[in-house]
């Protein structure tokens, strides 16, 4: 359990960080494509008797590639909707060729604690420090792209490859959050905790760092129910995220 | 032949079924999915499939059948992504985000309780990633009407739907009522979405609805082109899933044959993938 508490507060410590830069970019599919890929990852490398954070990263990593590539060329909705679904098929011809695997599909996709206190701490550590890091340095053209784009373009910004490094992020960013909180549910403490600090509070910088709040909130009491109720962390991540955003909106409304 | 088509295909009484099934769901997000690229929807209408999976999921635990279950998943995701319409950018996309976390959430619950209430196996994988092979024939009827419905729906709707998705002001000034329309359209992705999530599994029922159309957006820019060949697409696609399916009983060492879903979509990223760069070419020359 202590094990799990370590890693659950590395991966809500980076969601809260790169989930502020997803919500501020409005690019939320892109965070539930990504840890798809990565599902596929961990079933291909519990196939071939790797790590399975070896494959969560390099899979997640192959998505975050592929996605911005086929950006180019289409529709950022429908290029996001393709990889997601490509990777997803692969996961299912992965796990439909081994029982073993198929017995932890649950685990994967909606997480447990058990999935997170079985990897060890320390390469999460500096996958932690290396996407806090990259999210900023690169802070204020994030910022400048998502609210003035011709500002940013004039500044010198390039678009496609700051949206290629946002997509490496969110991929790192998965690779942390999949053994807690499993790669479907990823993407719901991305979003609703740092949702939820947008609406409250209004400078970006204290945003940043009331979204990291918000998001250990959510995740701590996700942890504690989930050990109490033996019930899916994920479920109780999907709740707390969404609750808190919609105190969020029932507080702004009323100002 | 053999290569292609294995002893025993054309007599199985589960290939017959999910040829059936596969084309009426193919058919219909075919259609479905042409809208859902004009006006930009992909998101929602893959949120709409994990709102289904929780319909689904739920379905197993109250005791009635999948269908029952995708569809009426559907529609309540269509009626909780429509109450957060209309406010537009990025807002609309976090919305939309969190009705999908909660449905996911919701899944994960279900399946859990699933897992624990009952002996039955295999329920995750077949809510989430299908498993068309093992459909009863009894749903043929019951998914033909369902889709009959959606596709005399989108009929009764599209010339209003295309205006509106091509210009709001333009639409309004026609005495189109948008937000009708919108509400209208949203009901039908799910029924395409919940029909697909029988054949496809409802975590891939996205690639039905968005790879078919998307690929034939490419194509041509008409309309009634653009239908008739996301139509061939579809249904080629599905087709060629539960060929290919069938087969790699025999092409596996341990006869594990791979997921129908699975050849459907990587069928469906193949066509995408030809259609954009046969047209980038074209464009550049």
């Amino acid at each position: 359990m202590i094990n799990a508490w370590q890693v659950g507060t590395l991966a809500a410590l980076v969601a809260g960080v790169v989930g502020f830069v997803v919500v501020l970019r409005g690019d939320v599919f892109a965070a539930h494509a990504i840890p798809n890929g990565a599902f596929a990852g961990a079933a291909g490398a519990s196939l071939l008797g790797l790590s399975p954070l070896l494959g969560l990263g390099v899979f997640s990593l192959v998505a975050a590639l592929l996605l911005s590539a086929l950006r180019r060329y289409g529709q950022r909705d429908t290029s996001t909707a393709l990889v997601l679904v490509l990777t997803l098929a692969i996961g299912a011809a992965l796990i439909s060729q081994s029982p073993q695997i198929a017995s932890s599909t649950y685990a994967l996709l909606f997480g447990e604690i058990l999935g997170a206190s079985s990897s060890s701490v320390l390469p999460l550590l500096v996958l932690a420090l290396v996407c806090i890091a990259a999210v900023l340095v690169r802070w204020r053209a994030f910022v400048l792209s998502a609210v003035t784009p011709d500002l940013a373009l004039a500044r010198g910004i390039r678009q496609g490859r700051l949206d290629a490094g946002f997509l490496i992020v969110v991929a790192l960013a998965t690779t942390l959050t999949v053994p807690v909180v499993g790669a479907l549910l990823v993407f719901s403490l991305m979003v609703g905790p740092p949702a939820a600090a947008r609406l409250l509070v209004t400078s970006p910088g204290r945003a940043l760092v009331t979204a990291t709040t918000l998001s250990l909130t959510v995740l701590w009491s996700a942890l504690v129910a989930a050990y109490w109720t033996n019930w899916p962390v994920g479920f109780f991540v999907a709740v707390g995220s969404a609750t808190i955003y919609l105190l969020a909106r029932l507080i702004t409304a009323r100002r | 032949m053999n290569w292609l088509f294995a002893p025993g295909l054309f007599t199985s009484a589960p290939v017959h079924t999910a040829l059936a099934l596969g084309t009426v769901s193919a058919t219909v997000c075919a259609v479905v999915g042409v809208f859902t690229i004009l006006r930009g929807a992909s998101f929602a209408g893959h949120a709409l499939t994990d709102v289904a999976a929780t319909g689904g999921a739920g379905s197993v635990l109250v005791g009635v059948s999948p269908l029952t279950g995708f569809l009426s998943g559907a529609l309540v995701g269509a009626g909780a992504i429509g109450t957060t319409r209309g406010r537009g950018g990025h807002q609309q996309e976090v919305a939309t985000g969190i009705v999908l976390s909660v449905a996911t959430g919701l899944s994960a619950l279900f399946l859990y309780l699933n897992a624990t209430t009952s002996a039955a196996t295999g329920v995750t994988q077949r809510v989430l990633f299908g498993s068309l092979f093992s459909a009863s024939s009894s749903e043929i009827l019951p998914t033909l009407l369902v889709g009959a419905l959606a596709l005399l729906l989108t009929g009764v709707i599209a010339r209003p739907l295309v205006l509106s998705s091509l210009s709001v002001e333009l639409a309004r000034a026609r005495g189109v009522r948008v937000a009708l329309i919108g509400g209208a359209f949203l009901l039908t992705m799910a029924v395409a979405v919940g029909l697909s999530a029988l054949t496809s599994g409802s975590l891939l029922s996205t690639a039905l609805l968005i790879g078919p159309a998307a690929a034939a957006v490419r194509c041509t820019s008409r309309l009634s082109h653009a239908l008739l060949l996301a139509l061939t697409f579809g249904i080629g696609c599905t087709w060629l899933g539960i060929v290919l399916s069938y087969d790699s009983y025999n092409w596996m060492p341990k006869n594990q044959s791979l997921p129908v879903s699975f050849f459907i979509v990587v069928a469906i990223v193949v066509v995408y993938g030809v259609c954009t760069v046969g047209s980038t070419r074209g464009r550049r020359v």
